[in-house]
């Protein structure tokens, strides 16, 4: 393993009713996000290939996990989304490095297929800043009702030379989708759009 | 009276080291959130008691998913902790209502835990933290288990709602190393050593 995770958080988020109706089947959204240590803290290094390696053994790491979590198959997860808060002795740049070039290959073999393109979000913080993870259906990335985010924060990271990187997934769309557009039934799936 | 259940929410920390030796099995610790509905919200209620036995279902059904979280195997829980958000139209006494069933499902579903379980709750808005305190499961003043979990849920409480969390946890912490009395002497009689 070249990361050097000091902890693992999952979370799973069940909605069973919003604004007084029942949500049936309940939506959920999983997140698995790592705690790891950035091995460029505090200098400027030129060949991020550390980072874009520890990318892709955590793209496959919390990929199975946040898929294990919601206690589906891979076939049934309709949408994910990516994300990364960098530690303030680290670069803007290194969440790109280990969220772009490769983490998408085994998060897509989590999941099944994936035509689409994983949406992210990065940022800078410190202890307990929040990143809301933005989500996209995975097959089509057009498929409106499943336009989302799920929020994660870890409240004692990241440290300063540490970075949080996270992996959201969904067996399901936002809980009373209807706003139309194109649906999850219509799909392509070619693509990635629609 | 109908518990009704927004959302849940869990949160599963594995924690491996933090600085110090990698441990090879990792501390867990896991949240549960509920968000329901808060009958008494917008008024004072003087006889709130009614709902205290309707949440000993959801109580037990929450307790039980932690030990799933946690592996599925209740002797591997060793501290535990509970707390409560309530929502800005009720009033701090409902969130009282959770340290019965709370705690009576945590020892229902552990079967011989002797502690008391440690509590605090707040009045709150969406997305309001709370330190739910943890202990041991069988001896309060066991030093290397007193840690606590903060639990937050983005979208909850609203003003008429209850937030309700349980904390369970499989060990000490990572790196306990300021003494005192030791899980291994423990008589676990009285529920404090």
């Amino acid at each position: 393993m070249r990361a050097d995770i000091r902890k693992i958080v999952v979370t799973v988020e069940e909605t069973r009713r919003e604004m007084g109706k029942e949500v049936s089947p309940a939506t959920r959204k999983a997140v698995a996000a790592a705690v790891i240590k950035n091995p460029f803290a505090g200098l400027y290094a030129e060949n991020l290939e550390d980072l874009m390696a520890i990318g892709e053994e955590l793209g496959g790491l919390l990929g199975e996990k946040a898929v294990a979590a919601l206690g589906v198959t891979p076939h049934d997860i309709e949408s994910y989304g990516k994300a990364a808060i960098v530690g303030e002795k680290g670069e803007w740049e290194h969440a790109a490095a280990i969220l772009h070039p490769r983490l998408g290959k085994p998060l897509r073999a989590a999941v099944e297929k994936g035509a689409a393109l994983v949406p992210s979000a990065k940022k800078i913080g410190g202890l307990g800043a929040a990143i809301d993870v933005p989500l996209g259906h995975k097959d089509a990335a057009f498929v409106r009702s499943h336009f989302d985010a799920v929020e994660i924060r870890i409240p004692d990271a990241p440290r300063g030379d540490e970075i949080v990187v996270a992996i959201a997934v969904t067996d399901s769309g936002r809980p009373l989708a209807r706003v139309g557009g194109l649906q999850k039934n219509e799909i392509k799936g070619e693509d990635g759009l629609r | 009276m109908d518990i009704l259940i927004r959302k849940f929410h869990s949160t599963l920390d594995e924690i491996f080291h933090e600085g110090g030796p990698r441990t090879a099995r990792p501390l867990r610790r896991a949240a549960l959130l509920a968000v329901i509905h808060n009958p008494y919200a917008g008024r004072y209620e003087p006889d709130i008691l009614p709902m205290m036995e309707s949440l000993n279902g959801l109580g037990v059904e929450m307790a039980g998913r932690l030990v799933t979280l946690l592996g599925g195997d209740p002797r591997a829980v060793e501290g535990y902790g509970k707390g409560a958000i309530v929502g800005a139209a009720g009033e701090l006494e409902h969130g009282a209502l959770w340290h019965v069933p709370g705690g009576y499902a945590m020892r229902r579903v552990l079967g011989e835990a002797k502690a008391i379980v440690p509590s605090a709750k707040k009045v709150g808005g969406p997305g309001t933290r709370l330190d739910v305190p943890v202990t041991h499961i069988n001896a309060s003043y066991v030093r290397s288990h007193f840690d606590a979990m903060e639990v937050c849920l983005p979208d909850g409480p609203h003003e008429d709602e209850l937030l309700l969390a349980l904390v369970m946890t499989t060990g000490p912490r990572i790196h306990a190393r300021v003494g005192g009395l030791k899980a291994s002497e423990i008589k676990g009689e009285d529920g404090l050593r």
